[in-house]
């Protein structure tokens, strides 16, 4: 119980420093904006070939934005040095980590929510009919992203060259969310929808096994 | 030194058996001819590469739980052995593939997963050299490790669900597949022999990164004094 309430707490101080400047959502969604425009020059986005090559350009640019996305958490603790004190004030550091997983979950969910009808619209791919379904991998997907990149960020954020560091860690770990979110979005965008179950379990069974190493290592991420 | 000597020569022996055996006793593949006997250094590099990485987890892991510096030395070792026969893998693959599949490579599942976990061990061991105290790099490396090796089942599953053109499983693949028992023996025979050179790298690389790991402690004494 005291866990919950401390991710809790932890998660309303994460929120309240992002929405007081805003500048980690702004940022994020500007890339991915940029992203998604570059990708267009790569290749004519007819119709048929957006529901093809979509999905997975839609995901690696949440990837890649991740990736930068990422970088702060543990880096801005480390700066005010509030890391130490954090750790003093929750009885299980699992907390720390849970409350910034949420947190990065919610904030990638936010870019991509809105980002999905810009995507829509630009690249001819109605997502209204199929919309439930694809908040349900956004969700599975996000959360992935966040539990294993949230660990990472922890790590590169000791190193050096840690802004390089975190993408060269993080993407080829997040191979296999690329690749289901990617299989289940394209089977959304067809002309005839269809739900691939197997992909959704396979994102949920990729979010439970990093939950629980996150669970059982992460107290040694945060040692000093 | 002498032991060190006797010990190369032996391995290097068994290697040359390994290697008499696949080209001269195992017999001709009646499809693919000769090419096919890459199969014995390929497959056996894959094996000895995934036994060296399954070492490095649980270095890893008893690193973390009771940070004994030869844990760690261990960890790298692995990792490094484990990295060098997975590269032989990576450029056996496309040798063998081009005259078979008339293609140098494919994005299949197995060519992909190996790519992505040979990847995974490159940015382990980059890790490693990337923080400067030795013990946040042994630990924080040894986390990674954890989480690269847990990747693996999920990269191999996705890949393998999802993108698909490698000749089925031969050995354990179910029905249908299988080797001869001759060409099994000399598969068996060369993953041995490799598992020789695996253990005489892994000691030779143990015992450089146990003499870099008291020489750092020394430095460290030395500026402390």
């Amino acid at each position: 119980m005291a866990l919950l309430s401390n991710t809790a707490v932890l998660l309303g101080k994460e929120l309240r420093t992002e929405f007081r400047s805003r500048e980690l959502l702004t940022t994020t969604v500007v890339f991915i904006l940029i992203v998604i425009v570059l990708f267009s020059f790569t290749f004519e986005p007819t119709s048929d070939e957006s529901r093809r090559f979509g999905p997975g350009l839609l995901w690696l640019a949440f990837l890649f934005a991740a990736s930068l996305m990422l970088q702060p958490c543990f880096l801005r603790e480390q700066h005010n040095d509030t890391l130490g004190s954090l750790r003093l004030s929750v009885s299980d550091p699992f907390a720390i980590f849970l409350a910034k997983l949420a947190a990065n979950t919610l904030f990638l969910l936010l870019t991509e929510l809105f980002l999905l009808p810009l995507f829509a619209m630009m690249y001819n791919v109605p997502v209204a009919g199929v919309l439930p379904w694809l908040v349900l991998v956004l969700v599975l997907g996000s959360l992935g992203i966040s539990i294993a990149g949230t660990a990472l960020s922890a790590i590169s954020a000791q190193a050096r060259m840690r802004e390089l560091l975190l993408p060269l860690l993080m993407l080829p770990l997040l191979t296999p969310i690329l690749v289901a979110s990617t299989e289940v979005t394209k089977g959304l965008l067809d002309r005839a929808p269809y739900v691939q179950w197997k992909g959704i379990g396979f994102l949920a069974i990729f979010d439970l096994v990093f939950l629980t190493a996150l669970w059982l290592f992460g107290e040694y991420l945060l040692e000093e | 030194m002498v032991k060190n000597v006797l010990a190369a020569a032996a391995v290097f022996l068994l290697l040359g058996a390994a290697a008499y055996a696949s080209f001269f006793i195992a017999p001709t593949d009646a499809k693919q001819g000769l090419i096919y006997r890459i199969l014995f250094l390929h497959v056996a590099s894959a094996w000895t590469g995934l036994t060296a990485f399954s070492l490095c987890f649980v270095a890893n892991v008893l690193y973390v739980l009771r940070r004994k510096p030869h844990w760690d030395w261990l960890g790298v070792a692995a990792g490094e052995v484990g990295l060098a026969f997975t590269t032989v893998v990576l450029v056996t693959g496309p040798i063998w593939a081009h005259p078979v599949w008339g293609i140098w490579w494919t994005w299949d599942a197995r060519l992909t997963s190996t790519f992505v976990l040979w990847l995974l061990y490159v940015s382990y061991l980059l890790l490693r050299t990337l923080i400067e105290e030795p013990d946040r790099h042994a630990l924080l490396s040894a986390l990674f490790g954890i989480f690269a090796f847990l990747d693996v089942p999920l990269v191999f599953g996705s890949i393998r669900w999802w993108r698909t053109q490698h000749p089925q499983p031969v050995v354990m693949g179910g029905p249908g597949a299988g080797l001869d028992p001759l060409m099994y023996k000399v598969l068996f025979f060369s993953w041995f022999a490799m598992l020789a050179l695996m253990t005489l790298l892994l000691r030779q690389r143990y015992r450089l990164e146990a003499m870099r790991g008291d020489l750092e402690t020394m430095q460290h004494e030395v500026e402390a004094a």
